[in-house]
């Protein structure tokens, strides 16, 4: 019991002491994946003041009182960047009171993710202890639910998806820290706004995909509309539109071509589908899944698209993704596409994104390319650039200390900073395996430990 | 039309009066055709499930294979033994030489493996391929009979499409042997299947030959969700453990008929068969040992409970599948030498799985647990190797210390003995099956591939030769064909 009361207090200590870390930091001996202009940096440092990276090179002085983290040959890299993801508003999938990440049948372009986020969400320390700095939080259709674990039967027996038909639209996305302590991750909202297309698109149109796009188009026209004859509107004096006024709203960025539509859609002819629209339409298009986008990556390329891509999906798991396969994300790279690399939606699964890089590495992506589809590209694609996914001088000093390749199942984040703080690297799971580790002391119930 | 008609009828009348009894008793060649033994017509069928040949019985048939040396791979055994460079030959289907001095014969195919990596096939004994088979609609929705919550009567294997496109990528992931399972809506879900991973238009010509049946059973949340949703019992865990006792006091029953039954006969005396049904028969095979049950459980105190169970009534629980918490009660699954399945870190999707952590499968290891690590899912089938990598390296993270050469057993021997065929196949050694894959690299890997698969020592897979990479029917012609999978 002794031992435990001094842990106890040693850890009270350190979190009285880490305002006073903040400073300025600087680590040495690092292996640096820059990411950005400065490139790879064989052994390095990286030099943090305010939580802003001040500069990085293989032959810096650090300044007089600088804290000192000697990475001893270990590979730093940017800290990694969720470019889709239900982190901080879905906690357990299948207990609905714990989900914010759609709308229900209430609204659908309105719905705004960025007021559900919960920074005490005990996934946000597991994804961070997976070097995971930053996340795109993007909503999804219904009450979500979609990914879940088909064993459990949730597909055969319960609602989820199909439970509201508000919209097409799934809402506003948002961009949050993982930073321990915050009370406000979000640090940008409403950076874009979710579509579903394909299958679930047609769905919720009533069942086809012509349905579907009339809808659309009618829906950012509608937007257009608004946006010139408010007054109007608020007058009672205006042409009827299908949906509320706070969907419109939320809608005008998004027709207008300022705000990013995230369209998350499968088959190769729906993407060129999609690609059509947004030219016609003048929008601003990412996007998600695009399993076939493959086959249609000069189509993409040319229209200067940005992906969002599940380097695992092979399967012809439905009739939209028949010509999925692992060698999406390299051809898309090959023909000039800027890619993402995402991790499934699943939970505790969101380690998977880094992963998921290095396994493209293997159907064609090369190793540069899948580092960067999960630290500047999702920073790019997100027009989060100027302040992270590489580590560059002038940005946020977000980054990551590996035990080894950050790609490789067999790595692990052994230091993870965000603005130039250190974060606690434990979570509710790693004090479960402590509790429960073999070696542990085992004259009480390990609910004593 | 009409004529189709007629010749049904007129075939269908043949059949009735024996007349088509040669084609149904002439040994069958064709590995496609179901060749269950037939009884003599007319006589009486389906009374005793003991004295009766298995109904559809295995046509497997191993590929054809020649003898092989596969020279200078660093070899992982799944017997706790790691060769940095050695040597395994093959003949006929089995191991016949392994070991860091062994000579290839003369005459034996060499495969030059310096700088690959070789491993027993990996096996997967939670799958639901074939069974949910893609792609994912309706119509192939097969997994869950979720009608009633005892279905101890349903055979998965009558639900295996065999032409699920997934059985073609797991075996690029090295996927040699499966357990298809039944989904989990039902406290007991029906009987499992193992299959060999070889491209089949039956499910009968997959079939592990001899390999025992297993019984799907679940715990916990689905059940009572499924159940209680249609206003009936199980709506709570305390209904789940009653209709678990319920069903066995009923098989007990059952069995002791049967049992009493087959005593006269053998005696000579004369009796009355009791009515055979198929939900007891699963039910008392498995408390005659024959059927092995494989139990989806989350929580360590419902695994607990539901060891109690089997030892009110006899039977013994071969594993437990998912078991978020068996890093709870690792030492008594030790003890009880109940094997455990999970995956390295897929946790928290529902509340029984809330206490999921990357370090499960490592704890039991290093307490002397029989670990496995399984999909239930036909994208992480293809990269079972990543996610043992994931539980490894957790564990070593924790200071556990877990070797490659443990880790392996989780997705290659462990599964194997779990489903009752590890004197077969999970492990590398003399006279066990070839079952094989040789790695493009160190498997636990993310970068590494499976370059060639072996199932009885023959060439199923081939990454570098399309030739030995077989396409499921459902895919021809459709879009992406160019690139192989």
């Amino acid at each position: 019991m002794n031992r435990r009361i001094l842990l106890a207090a040693a850890s009270a200590l350190s979190l009285i002491a880490a305002p006073a870390l903040a400073q300025s930091l600087a680590i040495i001996n690092a292996h640096i994946l820059s990411q950005g202009p400065a490139g790879e940096i064989a052994l390095g440092t990286v030099l943090i003041k305010d939580g802003k990276i001040t500069g990085l090179g293989a032959n810096l002085a650090v300044p007089n009182g600088t804290r000192v983290i000697d990475a001893a040959g270990q590979i730093v890299t940017p800290g990694l960047i969720l470019p889709s993801s239900n982190l901080g508003v879905s906690e357990v999938d299948q207990v609905e009171e714990t989900r914010d990440d759609g709308a229900g049948d209430r609204m659908g372009a309105a719905f705004d993710v960025q007021y559900g986020v919960n920074a005490d969400s005990a996934l946000i320390p597991l994804a961070r202890l997976g070097g995971v700095t930053r996340a795109v939080i993007t909503p999804v259709l219904g009450r979500g639910g979609e990914e879940a674990h088909k064993d459990d039967g949730s597909d055969d027996f319960s609602g989820s998806a199909q439970d509201g038909k508000a919209s097409l639209f799934a809402g506003q996305i948002a961009a949050a820290s993982l930073a321990s302590g915050s009370r406000s991750p979000v640090f940008k909202a409403k950076i874009g706004m979710a579509l579903d297309l394909g299958e679930a698109g047609a769905d919720y149109a009533g069942g086809s995909r012509g349905a579907a796009f009339v809808l659309l188009k009618s829906a950012l026209d509608d937007a257009r509309h608004y946006a010139k004859n408010r007054k109007g509107f608020d007058a009672g004096a205006s042409r009827p539109y299908p949906y509320s006024r706070e969907d419109m709203e939320a809608l005008v960025p998004v027709a207008e071509g300022r705000v990013p539509l995230l369209v998350r859609v499968h088959k190769a002819s729906d993407i060129l589908q999609v690609l059509k629209l947004a030219q016609e339409q003048k929008l601003k298009l990412i996007l998600d899944g695009a399993e076939e986008g493959w086959r249609v990556a000069d189509a993409i390329a040319k229209a200067g698209v940005p992906v969002l891509v599940d380097a695992q999906a092979d399967l012809p798991g439905s009739f939209e993704t028949l010509g999925a396969r692992m060698e999406n994300a390299g051809r898309l790279n090959a023909a000039g596409v800027v890619v993402a690399i995402m991790g499934s939606r699943d939970y505790t699964n969101l380690r998977q994104g880094r992963f998921n890089a290095g396994t493209a590495v293997s159907y064609g992506l090369p190793y540069s390319v899948a580092l960067a589809s999960v630290t500047i590209n999702p920073a790019k694609i997100w027009g989060l650039a100027d302040k992270i996914g590489s580590l560059e001088p002038g940005k946020d000093a977000d980054l990551v200390i590996w035990s080894g390749d950050p790609l490789e199942v067999t790595s692990y984040a052994t230091a993870v900073i965000i603005q130039g703080q250190d974060q606690p690297m434990t979570s509710r799971s790693l004090e479960l395996a402590k509790r429960y580790r073999p070696d542990a002391d085992k004259d009480y119930p390990p609910a004593y430990r | 039309m009409l004529k189709t008609l007629r010749l049904t009828a007129l075939l269908a009348g043949l059949a009735t009066a024996g007349l088509l009894s040669a084609c149904a008793t002439a040994s069958t060649t064709a590995s496609s055709e179901p060749s269950a033994k037939a009884l003599p017509l007319g006589s009486d069928g389906g009374v005793d499930a003991k004295t009766e040949p298995a109904p559809f019985a295995s046509t497997y048939k191993p590929l054809p294979s020649q003898l092989t040396a596969i020279v200078g791979a660093h070899i992982l055994t799944a017997t706790g033994e790691e060769i940095e460079s050695g040597t395994l030959v093959m003949d006929d289907g089995k191991i016949v030489a392994l070991g860091k001095a062994v000579a290839a014969p003369k005459g034996a195919k060499i495969i030059n493996a310096k700088g690959l990596w070789l491993t027993p096939g990996i096996i997967d004994s939670h799958s639901h391929l074939g069974v949910y088979a893609s792609p994912g609609v309706q119509a192939h929705s097969d997994g869950n009979e979720a009608t009633d919550p005892n279905t101890a009567n349903v055979w998965a294997e009558h639900s295996v499409w065999p032409q699920d496109p997934g059985f073609n990528r797991a075996r690029a992931g090295g996927v040699t042997t499966m357990q298809i399972l039944p989904g989990s809506a039902n406290l007991f879900g029906g009987r499992s299947v193992t299959l060999k991973n070889v491209p089949s238009i039956t499910t009968q010509g997959m079939k592990f030959p001899d390999a025992p049946y297993g019984l799907k059973m679940a715990c916990g949340e689905n059940p009572k969700r499924v159940y209680g949703h249609k206003g009936r019992a199980p709506s709570t865990r305390m209904g789940n453990v009653a209709g678990y006792r319920s069903a066995w006091i009923a098989a007990a029953s059952y069995k002791r008929k049967w049992e009493d039954y087959r005593a006269k006969i053998a005696k000579g005396e004369e009796a009355d068969p009791p009515e055979r049904d198929l939900t007891n028969d699963t039910l008392s095979g498995v408390l005659a040992g024959e059927i092995l049950v494989q139990n989806h459980c989350y929580r360590a105190d419902e695994m607990a409970t539901m060891i109690d169970i089997s030892k009110e009534f006899g039977f013994r629980i071969s594993m437990f599948h998912h078991s978020s918490e068996a890093y709870k009660i690792a030492d008594l699954l030790a003890r009880e030498d109940i094997c455990y399945a999970t995956w390295a870190d897929w946790a928290g999707f529902k509340l029984e799985s809330y206490d999921g952590i990357a370090e499960n499968a490592a704890i039991g290891q290093r307490k002397g647990a029989c670990v496995v690590i399984h999909s239930d899912d036909p994208i992480m089938a293809q990269h079972l190797n990543q996610e043992a990598a994931i539980a490894m390296a957790a564990g070593n993270r924790l200071g556990l210390g877990i070797t490659r050469a443990e880790a392996i057993s989780w997705i290659t021997a462990n599964p194997a003995k779990a489903m009752g065929i590890g004197n077969r196949t999970g492990s590398l050694g003399i006279g066990k099956n070839a079952d094989l894959v040789l790695w493009s690299g160190d498997p636990f890997s993310v970068y590494s591939t499976a370059n060639q698969v072996f199932i009885d020592g023959a060439k199923v897979y081939d990454r570098n030769d399309p030739r030995f990479q077989a396409q499921s029917d459902f895919e021809l012609g459709q879009p992406g064909e160019e690139v192989h999978p």
